[in-house]
């Protein structure tokens, strides 16, 4: 899986890469956005969806009960709904999550590298990154540089990813590109290409913390980007829209995207997931009502 | 990939068993009826009454009679206040005509709902607002109407089509007789009613179903200005009627548009504009960017892209929320399409086609397209007016522009490219009434629209069209 471009190879290769008409590409998610799914293909949906779930708590008041009712809920969120895909907490908690979550399929994900906005130095993301696998974690979620990739700086960006890659080992590794901070399209389809050219095995799109999180089109424009990276080199890439998306109607807009620009191949939780902690609750909802034929409500599903 | 489970549209429009010729405010009956059927099971929707000489006649003189008591002298004021009430109107029911355009046309319902019914509605709202200022729309201080119009309009968008000569003509003062097209009458009798409905002044709209001899009628008789949009042949003969009469005439006709990708266009959404170009409606549309010029550099990767994305389309019951394409609108049109697909195999040209199932029963025909074209065969030349592309290839910008205006029609272009001095410099070479760059079929009131050379004379929307329905 290593890269083998430097810095200055990787960096001119995302600069250049075509350019991306705004109107043009906001209008096929708009347009994807129109599909219609009921009965029997929303039944299907709504399970894929729960099991590509990162089911996640990132607050500074979390504690190992926390953690421990949030995997329990991961492990089986209803009835015989699937698992969902991953649980998703900080480097601190990672040991309490393992252990809740152990002799289950469900993974233990970890942001790391100074989550959320990375604004500390290397060696301390990378010690984050290592205590987190240390601890357990299955899976890496790190933010990338934005103040040096909005700097220009594109090979610091590309060797500190590849830098975490190695302290992150084993677990996989999903790059977030906080989309929401890099503002513009272009900008969103060379960092996502960067990411790639330095090993993720993920691309990401937010942290949460920032104003404008994960958009149907911005996720459109990455799922064209593993795509064609696939294309270009043989090597897969999953995407991880994340942020912002919680209800049922979200969740299948993304998935009919899935469907129809990366097909099959991307449709396992394997290859896409979604960052989310609200959006659980509304597709179990979504879920009773498709088996009961009626809604149930807030108190027929659980807090967390 | 998922399947989509069927999303029929639920909605069913009262649709009645029998129309009259809509004169004077009333249905009324002719001597002849002919059918109306769906395209996409054959069946038989309705019957409706055939307009011959006699009712034409009729129906011009009531038109005479509204605008010399009614409408003419009517206040724009006045005027704004019956085509804001038409508009809202068709807001109001326009799901409903959604339906009723998918079934008698054989459109995808995707399209009718987010595209036909919207801009039809927008195009009474944009021109009820011009009633009353017709003095600043830059065709003098008291800009008059023309007086009685006949207006002929063909089937590939029967109510938005019906929109864009109404809306203009009612909006400057004239009134009006408009014949719709054989093969697809309901939305304009559907409009008729809801004229009624809004309480028009009889006469000001008269509908009059019919074929060709209905259209000819329409020319022939008293009126004082004929608009028609349809084919190139049909429009030379107009021209030819009219000519050395006092009747003005605006003709929008046939097209065979380039859509010209260079080397920095940005890809995907070329390829999203390249798909909407040529299948959007079945490619029945006389703009419709029918001949893709891609750069020689980036052709395989275009055309690579171009497959996967068309190979995800999906053909079928226009009545399915998920469907992208529809039923083509008739037999004989189903017959024209592959006749001129058929001279494209024996010309040599490498056919596509994605591998779908088609429906057993009505007119269907599989999203299909050309490579190796040259600008000497058939399929680079005529317009087939069906989902069929052709593509050819270009070295330079000089050769893009030259190919591109090589054709007898001039409706319509594409330009993709990221780089905008590119742009502007082909849209000033490219011989073309409507250029778009970095998209395609986008249509506004506010925005003229017709052609040059073969495409016809005059335009359709914004403060130029007005310029069709007054007399300056």
């Amino acid at each position: 899986m290593g890269s083998i471009l430097s810095g200055a190879e990787a960096a001119s290769l995302v600069r250049a890469l075509p350019g991306v008409d705004a109107v043009g590409l906001e209008a096929r998610a708009a347009g994807l956005s129109t599909r219609s799914v009921k009965t029997t293909s929303k039944a299907q949906v709504i399970d894929l969806a729960i099991s590509m779930i990162d089911l996640t708590t990132l607050e500074g008041a979390d504690t190992p009960g926390k953690v421990r009712s949030l995997a329990a809920k991961a492990m089986r969120p209803d009835g015989d709904a699937p698992a969902t895909a991953a649980v998703c907490v900080y480097p601190s908690m990672v040991a309490a999550a393992k252990d809740a979550l152990q002799g289950s399929e469900v993974k233990v994900a970890s942001v790391a590298t100074g989550f959320p906005a990375g604004q500390v130095p290397l060696d301390v993301r990378l010690a984050d990154t290592e205590s987190a696998v240390r601890a357990g974690a299955d899976e890496i979620d790190m933010v990338i540089n934005r103040g040096a990739f909005l700097a220009g700086d594109l090979e610091r960006v590309y060797q500190e990813i590849r830098a975490v890659k190695a302290a992150a080992g084993d677990a996989r590794l999903k790059v977030i590109l906080e989309t929401g901070e890099l503002a513009t399209y272009d900008a969103v389809r060379r960092a996502s290409w960067l990411a790639m050219y330095a090993g993720a095995d993920f691309i990401k799109t937010s942290t949460g913390k920032v104003g404008v999180n994960a958009t149907l089109p911005v996720t459109l424009l990455m799922m064209q980007a593993v795509r064609d990276y696939r294309a270009a080199t043989g090597v897969q890439v999953g995407v991880k829209p994340a942020g912002g998306i919680r209800n049922t109607k979200d969740a299948v807009k993304y998935l009919v995207t899935v469907n129809e620009v990366l097909g099959d191949d991307w449709l396992s939780n394997e290859w896409f997931r979604f960052g989310a902690s609200s959006l659980l609750n509304d597709l179990l909802m979504q879920r009773q009502k498709l088996k009961t034929g009626h809604y149930s409500g807030p108190d027929y599903v659980t807090v967390d | 990939m998922f399947e989509y489970a069927p999303a029929p549209e639920s909605v069913r429009p009262q649709i009645k068993e029998h129309y009259g010729l809509f004169i004077d405010g009333e249905f009324v009956d002719a001597e002849s009826d002919f059918k109306s059927v769906n395209p996409a099971t054959e069946e038989v929707l309705f019957t409706v009454a055939e307009a011959d000489e006699a009712d034409v006649a009729k129906a011009v003189a009531a038109a005479r009679r509204a605008y010399e008591t009614v409408w003419g002298p009517m206040s724009g004021t006045e005027r704004g206040k019956y085509l804001f009430r038409i508009a809202r109107l068709l807001q109001e029911r326009a799901r409903e005509f959604a339906v009723a355009e998918s079934l008698d046309n054989g459109k995808p319902i995707k399209e009718t709902r987010d595209f036909d019914v919207p801009t039809a509605a927008q195009h009474f709202f944009y021109h009820a607002g011009w009633a009353d200022k017709l003095a600043y729309a830059g065709h003098g201080p008291d800009p008059r109407p023309l007086g009685v119009v006949g207006q002929v309009i063909p089937w590939n968008f029967p109510l938005l089509m019906l929109a864009w000569k109404i809306a203009p003509a009612l909006a400057c003062g004239n009134t009006v007789v408009l014949k719709p097209a054989e093969t697809t009458p309901l939305t304009a009798l559907m409009f008729a009613e809801l004229c009624q409905e809004a309480d028009l002044p009889p006469g000001v709209v008269n509908i009059l179903p019919g074929a060709g001899a209905a259209g000819a009628a329409v020319v022939d008789s008293a009126v004082d200005k004929v608009a028609f949009t349809g084919s190139t042949a049909v429009g030379r003969a107009i021209a030819k009627a009219v000519a050395g009469s006092e009747k003005k005439v605006t003709l929008e006709l046939g097209g065979k548009a380039a859509n010209i990708v260079f080397d920095d266009a940005p890809i995907d959404q070329a390829v999203e504009g390249i798909v909407n170009g040529i299948f959007f409606n079945q490619g029945h549309v006389c703009c419709a960017g029918s001949r893709l010029l891609v750069q020689e550099s980036v052709a395989d990767d275009v055309l690579e892209r171009l497959k996967e994305r068309v190979a995800t389309l999906r053909v079928g019951d226009p009545l399915d929320k998920n469907t992208d394409i529809g039923a083509i609108n008739s037999a004989a049109q189903l017959e024209r399409i592959t006749a001129l697909t058929e001279a494209g195999r024996g010309e040599g040209a490498d056919v596509w086609q994605p591998a779908c199932d088609l429906p057993e029963q009505g007119f269907w025909f599989r999203p299909t397209v050309f490579t190796g074209v040259q600008q000497s065969m058939r399929i680079a030349q005529e317009e087939i007016f069906g989902p069929v592309l052709s593509v050819l290839t270009f070295r330079t910008p000089d050769e893009a522009i030259a190919k591109a205006n090589n054709t007898p029609y001039g409706l319509s272009a594409g330009v993709w490219t990221e780089k905008g001095s590119k742009i502007l410099w082909a849209a000033e070479r490219l011989r073309a009434g409507v250029v778009w760059a970095n998209t395609f079929n986008r249509f506004d009131a506010a925005s003229p629209f017709g052609g040059l050379k073969e495409s016809g004379y005059g335009r359709e929307g914004g403060r130029q069209g007005l310029e069709a329905y007054l007399d300056v």
